[in-house]
């Protein structure tokens, strides 16, 4: 196939592959001008070089016995330093010596497999020429045929009684395989009601994340933080589930600092306002409070709320304030939740009605 | 080769050809079972042209074996579990913890196999490498226009790969049931639930319960492990067969024309940069991986629903779409009725990805019907011939760029003092307007350098010498290029604006209507190739006066202007 390369079968660059084929909007000047062909093939100096090829064919050959030695030394390292317990830089050290000599052993053959390829093997340029991807006409031909015939040998158009037939039934065998992911998720249970409802109820502790100590309303001093959650949650069987729904953060702010809506007057406890952690946008945990301004801060997409207008979005991409958790204090001056929240928290999903009573 | 007797039932053995010696019998053993010779002289000869840029897909084949065999190792170890273990491996600040064993073996992956850290970093830098080639591979195969026909059907697959790498990077990312690949599902859940209609039920489907749920790991490692790479291999293969089929373009230049393929045969040179390369890929990601951490899930800690540290980040290739949900304004979701959300804030992200995920999908066949050329196309184009479609790219690199800068926007701010909310507004500013102002510069910087080629196609280059003319004026010598250089110049496809046409009936349909508008916009501003009767008038104009004056000079400079003193270097000397 590969010629030597003088370039004798050029053709024009436009004068492409189905001359037949339209060209479209192309414009192919009269005159343009013909592909030159092959410029002269350029020696290298290892090929004028006797010495300079030697040269070459020692550096590659000491390329590969380099490769040889790194390996023995990744090997070695292996052995030579191992990972001890409880020393993390035992490991750096052995990911970092097995490494260097693995990367050494492969750069070697590498470089010089490629400089093999470049510097010593035969360098001229071969020519190939290429074939129109479409089939020739007498194949084309024959495989319309071969379809007519296996039309005809096995009646599939004729019998339209047994194609109809088949079709149908190929369509309704994949049905089942819908059904068969049902169980994907346990039965029985509706997931948008699941998600209305949190851990959270009347008289339940607010507790410390994640020790689960509960907290009393004068641990809570002015401008801290808490992460919450309902005590006893750990007991929980679906605990990291409860956890994701139930998330609590607690701040304190001077009780005229924030704008209670009608309605809301008892939901804090003499300026201790609690608020889902979780982001009304995609569910991402609000962690990041700015004790200053008193904005809340989701850390994966910026979304912010501002505790002294009920975490209402100031900025980003969430639209709904993080819902409001109503607390007061037990017998014992510890903070417990009045109700479960009285929306549901997290990320909007579809069936999430637009009429909780907020 | 052996060669058919005449009858049947003769039985004398036929001429053969056979080496002797042990590779002989080998060979002969293996050919009589498997007609292997046909194979290896169909293809061992094969002629593939050179260009660096050709080395990027084969760098992406390279990483995906090397994820291959990295994650072959890391299977061994690695559980895809999310039953609760108490962590008691060497790494001291989790011990004792209650965590996921999937969490837990991948510690022990790190901290207790040896060479288990830098299996795990091999693997996960080659992933980062594998998603960063393969885009750039697309955007050698856009901007050159290897796309075209008869290629397009091979773009859609190498499309496929691309989704499919960036499918796999995901679901792998995730394993490991840290901190920081959870928030990642996190958000995949809060964007599944945003999805109308079938979101809740999806999430719910999906993660085997309310979120985390204890099933997603496992589901998700056999999509890993499992499903993907099967696809995965198969749609590689069928990109290979596509790339035997079509044979490799080439860019145009002295000697390579649409009808054949210059460069250099399988075996042996071809072969040899081709394992030379997967070596050198090797070696330099074990390097990284040896000298460089990534993803140091024991500085996360195991999943939890509520903590999360500040600048997180996902892997690189996830960037986008992570900075497509942060450049959403506030306020962007409505309630349908009183009863349904609908989540403007999550679905117009989807729809801003998805819109530039298919356009790219698609490019082959708009431009295709644009210009209506129906011709094989086997010379890759110079990005600045083809200013429209350069310059569009320039733009789908804009567009993809904010999104994916704009997930570092809290980076960008701390960094470098700045409020997070300017940050985000330049931003939404650089994500709409942006690619129209890289359209225009990059259109403009295509046609002025087309101009500049033609400029140099008929007048040759600046050579740097002032000449002092009898008269008295300067002139600066322009040496002409020899034809193997102005040849370079030349040879591209030229295209003029569609000429819309009633057909048969005199009528006029919209589609053509619409498809006149766009070839238009596309070929309107167009500077053609030189001609030879081009250059013969400038030569002619020249002639009358540098030929008038200095004719020695002129026959020397012509004289010279082959030789190599001083001309610009051949690309393919």
């Amino acid at each position: 196939m590969a010629n030597d390369g003088s370039g004798s079968d050029i053709v024009r660059a436009d004068s492409s592959h189905g001359a037949d084929a339209s060209p479209g909007t192309a414009v192919i000047a009269a005159d343009a001008f013909e592909n030159p062909g092959l410029p002269p093939h350029r020696e290298r100096v290892t090929d004028l070089d006797p010495k300079a090829d030697r040269r070459h064919e020692r550096v590659v050959s000491l390329l590969f016995y380099l490769s040889i030695v790194f390996s023995v030394a990744a090997i070695a390292a292996y052995f030579a330093i191992p990972i001890v317990e409880n020393d993390p830089w035992s490991v750096r050290l052995n990911t970092l010596f097995l490494g260097l000599s693995i990367a050494g052993a492969l750069l070697s053959i590498g470089v010089g497999t490629v400089h093999w390829g470049k510097a010593l093997m035969d360098n001229a340029e071969r020519v190939e020429m290429r074939h129109q991807t479409r089939g020739t006409e007498e194949t084309r031909a024959r495989s319309v045929e071969i379809f007519q015939e296996a039309d005809k040998e096995s009646g599939f158009s004729r019998r339209s009684l047994l194609r109809n037939s088949l079709i149908g039934a190929l369509v309704a065998a994949p049905l089942p395989a819908i059904f068969l992911f049902r169980d994907l998720a346990p039965r029985d249970n509706d997931p948008a009601a699941m998600l209305a409802h949190t851990a959270w109820k009347e008289g339940v502790r607010l507790a410390r994340d994640p020790s689960g100590t509960p907290i009393r309303a004068a641990d809570v001093t002015l401008g801290s933080v808490f992460h919450v959650i309902p005590e006893g949650l750990e007991e929980s069987e679906h605990y990291l589930e409860e956890k994701a729904k139930a998330a609590v953060l607690l701040m304190r702010l001077k009780p005229e600092d924030l704008n209670v809506s009608p309605g809301r007057e008892t939901w804090n406890y003499d300026g201790i306002v609690a608020y889902s952690k979780i982001c009304t946008h995609v569910g991402c945990p609000v962690a990041l409070y700015e004790q200053q301004t008193h904005h809340l801060l989701c850390p994966c997409h910026q979304s912010q709320f501002d505790i002294k207008q009920e975490a209402a979005v100031i900025f980003g991409p969430a639209k709904r304030p993080l819902p409001q958790l109503p607390i007061s204090v037990d017998s014992e001056g510890y903070l417990v939740a009045q109700s479960d929240f009285h929306e549901p928290v997290g990320p909007s999903y579809w069936e999430r009605r637009g009429d909780y009573d907020v | 080769m052996t060669t058919t007797s005449d009858t049947r039932n003769d039985l004398r053995t036929p001429p053969r050809t056979q080496q002797r010696g042990v590779v002989g019998a080998v060979s002969n053993y293996v050919d009589e079972r498997t007609s292997i010779s046909g194979f290896i002289k169909l293809m061992a000869r094969k002629v593939f042209p050179d260009h660096w840029s050709f080395m990027l897909g084969e760098v992406a084949l390279w990483c995906f074996v090397i994820i291959l065999l990295s994650g072959t190792f890391l299977t061994f170890f690695f559980q895809a579990s999310m039953a609760e273990v108490e962590y008691d491996g060497s790494y001291v600040p989790l011990k004792g913890l209650e965590m996921s064993a999937a969490m837990a073996s991948t510690l022990d992956i790190s901290f207790d196999v040896r060479g288990g850290l830098l299996m795990r970093q091999i693997h996960h830098w080659a992933a980062l490498l594998f998603i960063a080639t393969i885009m750039l591979h697309m955007a050698r195969v856009f901007f050159t226009g290897a796309f075209r026909k008869p290629r397009e059907l091979n773009w859609v697959i190498g499309f496929l790969l691309w989704i499919l790498a960036m499918g796999e990077g995901f679901t792998g990312y995730s394993l490991p049931d840290d901190l920081l690949s959870g928030n990642g599902l996190r958000i995949i859940d809060g964007l599944i639930k945003g999805i109308p209609v079938v979101g809740t039920w999806t999430s719910y489907l999906l993660f085997g319960g309310e979120f985390p749920g204890t099933q997603i790991i496992g589901r998700l490692y056999t999509l890993h492990i499992l499903l993907l790479p099967a696809v995965i291999v198969a749609l590689i293969g069928l990109h290979m067969v596509f790339l035997i089929v079509h044979k490799h373009t080439q860019f145009a230049g002295p000697g390579k024309t649409n009808d054949n393929v210059v460069g250099y045969p399988i075996l042996p040179v071809y072969g040899a940069k081709m394992a030379g390369t997967f070596f050198l890929v090797f070696g330099v990601i074990v390097a990284i991986a040896g000298l460089f951490t990534i993803n140091p899930i024991w500085n996360y800690g195991p999943y939890d629903p509520s903590p999360v540290s500040a600048g997180t980040q996902p892997d690189w290739y996830i960037g986008f779409a992570d900075g497509a949900l942060r450049l959403v304004p506030p306020g962007w979701e409505f309630v349908l009725f009183d009863t349904y959300t609908v989540s403007m804030n999550i679905l117009a992200p989807i729809i801003a990805i998805t819109l530039w995920i298919v356009a790219v999908m698609f490019y082959p066949f708009i431009e295709g019907w644009i210009t209506g050329d129906k011709r094989e196309h086997h010379l890759a184009d110079r990005p600045r011939n083809v200013p429209t479609r350069t310059a569009l790219g320039a733009a789908g690199i804009v567009y993809y760029g904010a999104m994916f800068v704009a997930a570092s926007s809290d980076l960008i701010a701390t960094h470098f003092q700045m409020s997070m909310e300017n940050v985000i507004w330049a931003l939404q500013f650089v994500f709409i307007v942006g690619p129209f102002i890289a359209y225009f510069i990059t259109k403009r910087i295509c046609i002025a350098l087309q101009k500049k080629d033609r400029e140099m196609a008929l007048h040759g280059y600046e050579s740097g010498r002032i000449v002092r003319l009898p008269g008295g004026e300067f002139v600066e010598v322009h040496q002409p290029l020899d034809e193997y250089e102005r040849w370079r110049l030349v040879s591209f496809n030229d295209y003029k604006p569609l000429m819309i046409r009633p057909n048969a009936r005199g009528q006029i349909s919209p589609f053509e209507r619409v498809r006149a508008v766009l070839s238009r916009w596309f070929f309107e501003d167009r500077i053609a190739p030189v001609t030879r009767g081009e250059l013969e008038a400038s030569h002619g104009a020249h002639g009358h006066r540098e030929g008038a004056n200095e004719p020695d000079l002129h026959q020397s400079e012509l004289a010279t202007a082959g030789q190599g003193v001083g001309a610009p270097p051949h690309t393919k000397p």
